[in-house]
């Protein structure tokens, strides 16, 4: 089912992932990844034919809490491990909407 | 070392303090750490000053504290608001969390003494405790050789008698490798016994919380504490936690025990198999009856897991972007360039691979081949335990194919690292309590480790199984030079 | 086109965590581990958000999921700090439902629902600092109902009444404030023009325009995308349908014209998966049924009852509909008495209105008491007190404070009980023609002054009674007279 991963894409799975990978670690992950996935690729065996996906490793449903107020934290505690802060801001270089793809 | 049952009773009955048995503690880290690395944090101020407040309780307020003064070590994934818990990551280098894990205020609230934390691969992904940013775990039956992972620091914190218990997490087998690796009783409870609230995530399908000790004595005393339901965990579950120590020294005889022989099979090393199966045959003089049992997916478990746990961990491990906490790079140009170029620097080159890998999984086009289909397989690896547990009370298994290997020996071939996981990863695809007993030696000295599974909250059992076959053996009284 | 509007659900405390939702709260003070996304922190479901959703969906007529679960959808943005939301992708909470809307003519449209889910909104980011941003993390976690219809929409105005009628909805319900003040709701229009040329239809390419907060800017918006798109066809030549991508644009209100952001082909690959760490939820059918129930009537059905089985005209109905609790009070004043309804909604719309938007409350919350409203009316209906008597004891009743008032105690005191005594009231009107005999004289033979006549004689017995003549009862007494004076 697999082929070898190609040098881009691993660097556009390296983008989704936020990483900022050199030439020579696209390099080294394409063949790593390609060897892990080639391994990986054995649970095409498996006849997974009409077989639930389990997302969960305990049968539990329905679990809910009420809605009662807890004590927040306060400014200072949520921006004690801020790497920049602005009053009570966490300050962050210039956004703009398309830095969201 | 005393035990930690021993060392609470002296505690309650006041034959001893709970600053004696710090100071113990810190003594023995302070002398061995820098050699073996368990410790990547010492508390020390924290540990004093916890300590000193048990010894001023009245001796009724003592009598209600199963670890009263008893000296603990935690994985540092795990939150605690007195020290900073950094994943032995650089991208949480000096995290305070303004909150502590759920298991570290039940250990608190038991009368248990955090002294440090321990080392661990980065983010717990690893199975030597090599891929640590902070520094390199030794394990001290041979100091060229890793304690295994990825809770290499708390399995060494008590493999070399620094601290009587400690706390790991086991996602793939990161309790039982270790305790298998070193010597020591190491306990992964069932998905949902244990809350992971404060657990630094991994795979939260399969994390779970579980102790570390000696014997499976102090492991049930300390599964006690920390297993139990907790609401703000959603998959914590809300059974009656058993009597763990109670019911200790009930017979075996008469359990069955199930032998698969997909654990027995080709990869196995010789010396590993020939003490697992003198394991067993010490448990059948005991009284225990063996089953053939089958487990034909077992093979499949691994590649199974590799994608489970690397999706989850991919989106787990998102929010280290240097936003809101955490490494943030120099190189600040624009906000995607900061969130690529601290993540670069943060994570390490395993969990790099590892968020590539479960992004790919994810990805689209990808999914319903490898993430969804791995869902699937893990579907069809938990009926066949809970088949298999419709004929026997505990499976028995090595924990690992072979004993601890050299430092560096096995870096380079990332995925040779993850097939050493065959034994110990159905556990956690299934949820299901499994723990490791040290049930001999090599030739060369280095501990083998017995594995025990169970079906869901069976963890009574295991230690049961386990105490027995401790009361039997000596294994786990030898120790390091 | 279509719409999908978020709705912020009027929970004490947000999705998955413990913490107040308040507008307007200092930066980050109403955060916790889990809605700061710290490292180890675990979301647990908020009962009454879930709960909240499934009326809002039952009452969009949305098919309930027996079965569903929360995914994970992974983008980076700092506002958001997990760099996931969670959300739901392919089991929402409740789908297939519709709406209806009044159109012209009196006609009513139905609009599809596609699916409503719940889901965390993200925080905010503050862009107007030069050289960075900053983040507020208060608003991250509110619990949010996303809500998409299918592409039902012929108009802006449908768009705008689609959307004025769902916050009424939303506020009816109780599960939203839908304050746009506050960003309550959020709109994005998916916009496309549908063109005919001979017997081929064209369309041209889908234009999303992303987080519109009000009705205005709904309808702007659509009405500003609709032409240019049309513009954009017509202006060029070379114009081929199905080559241009759909795209992402933003509205500038100062402008009055959306604005380019970004084409859709850059598609974000969310990554769904399901949260491992968010148990599934099942949802029985007797539950469903009993909250189904329990749901109010929706606004516009409630509207049309009040005009075909009471008779109220259209205005009047909406004015009396627009709050739930004076709808309430109405239906329970009256309860099902046809007789009662006019005199009901003449006293609620008149002066008790206006006392009531006076201190900026709702009637039913100045007086709540139905059977209090149901005596008046009715002692307005015997007879007992007069119009503007009843006025002066209704309005008297809503200065004070007690809860239930007893009218005919009050109008008693009051001295304010109308003479039924017909004997009484023939002696006034002897005493009145007596002294108005101008008057008398215009009503019998003043062709100019005869139809105001007897109008001019009533007010006068009314003075003479101190109010307590049954105006009705004199007004005919004094007709009579006049009759038989004629006679005579």
């Amino acid at each position: 089912m697999s082929k070898p991963l190609t040098e881009s894409e691993v660097r556009h799975i390296a983008m989704l992932g936020r990483l900022q990978l050199s030439d020579d670690e696209i390099a080294a992950m394409t063949e790593e990844l390609s060897a892990i996935v080639g391994y990986v690729d054995q649970l095409s065996e498996v006849d997974v034919e009409g077989v639930e996906p389990t997302a969960h490793a305990v049968n539990v449903q329905n679990v809910f809490r009420d809605d009662v107020v807890r004590d927040s934290i306060g400014p200072d505690k949520a921006l004690a491990n801020a790497p920049q802060r602005e009053n009570s801001f966490f300050r962050v270089p210039k956004v703009l909407d398309q830095d969201t793809v | 070392m005393p035990t930690a049952s021993e060392i609470s009773n002296s505690v309650r009955e006041g034959n001893a303090t709970a600053v004696d048995h710090v100071k113990t503690a810190l003594v023995a880290i302070a002398g061995r750490n820098d050699e073996l690395g368990a410790f990547v944090n010492v508390c020390e101020d924290h540990a004093l000053a916890q300590a000193e407040r048990i010894d001023a309780l009245s001796a009724d307020e003592k009598q209600r504290l199963p670890l009263a003064g008893v000296p603990i070590a935690l994985k540092d994934n795990i939150c605690t608001d007195f020290a900073p818990t950094t994943c032995s990551s650089k991208i949480l280098k000096s995290f305070n969390p303004p909150y502590s894990a759920h298991v570290t205020e039940k250990l608190i609230d038991a009368g248990a003494v955090v002294v440090g934390k321990t080392n661990l691969d980065e983010f717990a992904m690893g199975s030597s405790t090599e891929n640590s940013a902070t520094c390199i775990t030794r394990n001290p039956w041979d100091r060229e050789r890793v304690p295994g992972g990825s809770s290499g620091g708390s399995a060494v914190a008590v493999a070399a008698d620094m601290t009587p218990i400690a706390l790991g997490s086991d996602t793939g087998g990161s309790i039982r490798q270790p305790a298998s690796l070193t010597g020591v009783v190491g306990l992964k409870p069932t998905y949902g016994r244990v809350s992971r609230y404060g657990l630094i995530a991994f795979g939260s399908s399969l994390d779970q919380i579980g102790p570390f000790a000696k014997t499976a004595e102090d492991a049930a005393l300390l599964l006690g504490v920390i297993a139990g339901p907790d609401t703000r965990d959603s998959t914590c579950v809300s059974t009656d936690v058993a009597d763990y120590v109670g019911s200790l020294n009930e017979s075996i005889a008469g359990k069955k025990i199930g032998i698969p022989r997909e654990y027995f099979a080709e990869g196995l090393s010789d010396e590993t198999r020939k003490h697992v199966d003198a394991a067993i045959e010490t448990l059948r003089g005991l009284g225990a009856e063996t089953v053939d049992v089958k487990l034909p997916l077992t093979k499949y478990g691994i590649a199974c897991y590799y994608l489970i746990a690397t999706a989850e961990a991919s989106s787990n491990l998102a929010r280290y972007d240097g936003v809101h906490y955490g490494h943030r790079s120099e190189k600040a140009g624009d906000i995607v360039e900061m969130y690529s170029a601290s993540r670069e620097e943060g994570f390490g080159a395993e969990v790099k691979r590892r968020i590539m890998l479960g992004t790919y999984a994810l990805s689209s086009g990808y999914y319903d081949a490898y993430y969804l289909r791995a869902m699937k397989v893990r579907t069809l690896l938990r009926r066949d335990l809970e088949k298999a547990f419709e004929k026997v009370d505990v499976i028995c298994s090595p924990v690992t194919p072979s004993t601890a290997f050299k430092i560096g020996e096995k870096t380079s071939d990332p995925l040779a690292m993850y097939l050493a996981d065959v034994y110990t990863i159905t556990a956690n695809l299934a949820g299901i309590p499994a723990m490791s007993v040290p049930c001999g030696f090599d030739s060369v000295g280095l501990p083998i480790g017995l594995q025990l599974m169970g079906p869901a909250f069976s963890e009574a059992t295991l230690l049961n199984v386990a105490h027995q076959y401790q009361l039997n053996t000596e294994h786990h009284q030898r120790m390091p030079s | 086109m279509g719409l999908e509007i978020h709705v912020q659900l009027a929970t004490r405390t947000k999705l998955f965590c413990g913490c107040a939702l308040e507008f307007g709260a200092e930066p980050n003070s109403r955060t916790c581990p889990v809605c700061l996304g710290l490292p180890g922190a675990l979301p647990v479901m908020n009962r009454a958000a879930y709960e909240a959703s499934v009326r809002f969906a039952l009452a969009m007529n949305c098919k309930i999921a027996a079965f569903t679960k929360w995914d994970r959808k992974s983008y980076y943005y700092p506002d958001l700090p997990k760099n996931y939301q969670i959300s739901q992708y392919d089991l929402p909470l409740g789908y297939e439902g519709y709406c209806d809307i009044d159109v012209e003519g009196g006609e009513s449209k139905r609009i599809r629902i596609r699916r409503a889910h719940l889901e965390e909104d993200a925080g905010k980011n503050l862009h107007d600092v030069p050289g960075c941003s900053l983040v507020d993390l208060n608003r991250t976690g509110t619990p949010l109902l996303e809500i998409v219809t299918e592409p039902d929409i012929a108009s802006a105005q449908e768009a705008f009444d689609f959307c004025t009628g769902l916050q009424k909805l939303a506020v009816y319900l109780g599960v939203s404030e839908a304050s746009m003040q506050k960003g309550h709701m959020r709109f994005e229009p998916n916009i496309n023009v549908e063109i005919t040329r001979g017997s081929d239809v064209y369309r041209t390419p889908i234009s999303e325009v992303k987080n519109l907060n009000s009705f205005r800017a709904v309808r702007d918006a659509i009405e500003y995308e609709t032409q240019r798109q049309v513009q954009d066809w017509l202006s060029d030549e070379n114009y081929v349908f199905g080559q241009a991508a759909n795209e992402n644009r933003g509205w500038n209100a100062d402008k009055q014209m959306t604005e380019y952001q970004r084409s859709k082909e850059a598609a974000h690959d969310y990554r769904y998966f399901p949260d491992p760490d968010l148990m599934p939820v099942t949802t029985a059918a007797d539950w469903v049924e009993k909250v189904r129930g329990e749901l109010p009537e929706a606004p516009t059905v409630r509207r049309n009852r009040l005009v075909s089985e009471f008779g109220l005209s259209p205005g009047d109905a909406d004015l009396i509909v627009a709050d739930r609790g004076d709808a309430d009070l109405f239906d329970a004043a009256i309860d099902g008495d046809k007789t009662l309804a006019k005199r009901m909604t003449s006293l609620m719309l008149g002066a008790a209105k206006k006392s009531a938007n006076d201190r900026d409350l709702t009637v039913s919350a100045v007086l709540s008491s139905a059977a209090s409203w149901r005596q008046l009316v009715r002692m307005l209906e015997d007879g007992m007190v007069n119009a503007s008597a009843g006025e002066r004891l209704l309005l008297e009743a809503m200065e004070g404070d007690a809860l239930e008032i007893d009218f005919e105690q009050m109008a008693k005191e009051r001295n304010l009980i109308q003479v039924q005594d017909v004997g009484q009231m023939s002696d006034w009107v002897e005493q009145v023609f007596k002294d108005n005999a101008g008057a008398v004289q215009d009503a019998l033979s003043n062709p100019k002054k005869a139809k105001a006549a007897p109008g001019f004689l009533t007010g006068k017995v009314m003075q003479i009674s101190g109010g307590k003549a049954d105006p009705k009862v004199v007004g005919q007494l004094i007709a009579a007279k006049i009759r038989e004076m004629q006679a005579g």
